[in-house]
């Protein structure tokens, strides 16, 4: 029989339509249909100047938009050879590895409350509403923040920004305790996950898969530490790999991710260097207002840089970051004008999903539900 | 950082794993090389695609054992049309290299990489939906993104942003 799960369905974690053929409770052939959720990103970057693809960079991974701000910015900055300020790269790391806590508290959540567990779901997300308080202090938005500007930040934080961090920081870890504590090592949850959906190294790899489903099969590749960007290489943290390769695996992995970013936060507050938060870039970074108000020059490059972009010497960059999904790649192709010629976004999920028939096939319904949730797919980042 | 000029000469860029691996089992395979932005990027000849990436997958010492990625550029009005470019990563190694492919306007194909890495199955299905671009020898070759009875193919340049809809 073939059965249809989704696009809409409470355990798909967003418009992923699943064909399932199944043979009893077996699920003999898995079919993801992708592409409900296109908004057709790729060709609208096209039409805007480089500056005003930034909010929409916000939108491809909505549970992790601070980072693919940082990845298309890494990406241009590279193009253009701008040298980003200390303070910059340090607040990009706090608020990328503060992201990646927010994307695995609503991973942690749902994928819980696939399986039946709904407490964690609430606790997750009480969690959450902390982090997002910090991005609206930051940047005046919870979710779509595009706080990562192209040459530095958008504006300087708030005074008792890197307080209230302090404050989240010191008290995250007594909750993830709380969160191992209802599932770790509870009997329903250990038999729901483990020996489920499992994947081997080899084919991890080969199916391209990366980040915690790649990391839980054993291989050790971690970008943020194997391929360092934005002063990552000046923090100390470990990397969470497990062998078994199923689901419960991939749980442990990320859960310890909620550690060691909680760490790395902590260390980028202990460490935050003084300095300007914009690079020395007046042709591409817009100036402070008080200059733009008082300064014939200042004001001009800001007219110029608002109405006409600033141009991007020609050439192409492929730049990747260690998203909390995976490896997420923005290729972009400069022709030249203020305009990029084409901008195309890796999704560290389009690749992570390919690994679903390799891990369903041959076992349980039940089982799909699990998988799709290990994976920890965003559908804005698949189809974007 | 300042804005190094790129390096075209294929002599200098010797030794990188990559340039190596070709000019040795496939030589001739390379039609430039240009190393830009710390990044390397080697355009291939169209027909020994599948043969270098299966050549670069099993290098010895330097095995680019993970498919990043694969998409490609339209540069309407100019000729070669398409550039179909491959993202290699070698974890052992955390070495990057880029393969691009020029093909032509009429009727674009190319081999599949599928049968080197099952990674690429997703990704030639996305550049065939979006620029037209058929893959030779892929298990499943239909539209993933566009709606299956969709007319057109969106990201090439010719294609209108807002669509004809």
């Amino acid at each position: 029989m073939i059965l249809n799960m989704g696009p809409q369905h409470p355990s798909t974690h967003g418009v992923l339509r699943v064909m399932l053929e199944i043979d009893g409770e077996t699920v003999v052939r898995i079919m993801p249909d992708i592409g409900y959720l296109h908004t057709g990103i790729e060709k609208t970057c096209e039409a805007k100047f480089y500056q005003q693809v930034v909010p929409l960079t916000d939108r491809i991974d909505y549970l992790c938009p601070l980072t693919n701000n940082l990845c298309y910015c890494l990406a241009v900055e590279k193009l253009l050879a701008l040298e980003i300020p200390p303070k910059a790269q340090w607040l990009r790391v706090l608020l990328n590895e503060l992201t990646r806590i927010n994307s695995h508290l609503v991973w942690l959540g749902t994928h819980a409350l696939d399986i039946g567990a709904m407490t964690v779901f609430l606790y997750c997300f009480r969690e959450r509403e902390d982090v997002l308080r910090l991005f609206e202090a930051v940047s005046g938005q919870r979710m779509m923040t595009s706080y990562f500007r192209i040459g530095g930040l958008a504006l300087e934080p708030p005074m008792d920004f890197l307080d209230r961090v302090r404050d989240f920081v010191r008290r995250f870890p007594a909750r993830v305790d709380e969160y191992e504590n209802l599932l770790t090592a509870n009997p329903i949850w250990e038999m729901r996950t483990k020996g489920v959906a499992r994947i081997t190294p080899e084919d991890a790899v080969a199916l391209g898969a990366s980040g915690p489903t790649l990391r839980a099969s054993g291989v050790d590749f971690d970008l943020r530490r194997d391929m360092p960007y934005s002063s990552y290489d000046k923090f100390n943290f470990d990397v969470p790999v497990a062998q078994e390769g199923d689901v419960f695996a991939r749980y442990l992995c990320r859960v310890r991710e909620l550690r060691e970013s909680n760490k790395i936060v902590e260390q980028a507050l202990a460490g935050m260097p003084e300095g300007p938060i914009k690079a020395e870039a007046p042709k591409v970074v817009l100036p402070d207002r008080e200059k733009m108000k008082t300064q014939m020059e200042a004001l001009i490059y800001h007219f110029k840089i608002i109405t006409e972009g600033f141009s991007v010497p020609a050439g192409e960059v492929y730049q990747a970051v260690e998203s909390p999904r995976g490896e997420m790649g923005y290729y972009v192709v400069s022709d030249g004008t203020a305009k990029p010629y084409r901008v195309h976004m890796r999704s560290a999920c389009l690749a992570n999903l390919q690994t679903l028939p390799a891990m369903c096939e041959g076992r349980l319904i039940a089982d799909v539900v699990a998988a799709i949730g290990s994976i920890d797919i965003v559908l804005g980042e698949i189809d974007r | 950082m300042s804005l190094k000029p790129a390096i075209t000469d294929l002599e200098q860029l010797k030794e990188h794993p990559a340039v190596a691996c070709l000019e040795r089992g496939l030589p001739g395979s390379i039609e430039a090389a240009k190393f830009e932005h710390d990044e390397m990027s080697l355009y291939i000849e169209r027909s020994s695609i599948r043969e270098a990436c299966a050549l670069l997958r099993d290098h010895p010492s330097c095995p680019f054992n993970f498919l990043s990625d694969v998409t490609c550029v339209d540069w309407y009005p100019a000729e070669p049309r398409f550039e179909v470019i491959y993202h290699l990563l070698s974890i052992r190694q955390k070495e990057r290299v880029r393969l691009k492919v020029r093909l032509g306007d009429d009727a674009p194909s190319l081999d599949s990489v599928t049968p080197i890495w099952p990674a690429a199955n997703y990704f030639e299905r996305e550049v065939y939906d979006l620029f037209g671009i058929r893959f030779l020898g892929h298990p499943y070759l239909r539209r993933i993104q566009m709606p299956d009875d969709w007319e057109g193919h969106p990201l090439r340049k010719d294609y209108p942003v807002e669509g004809y809809r």
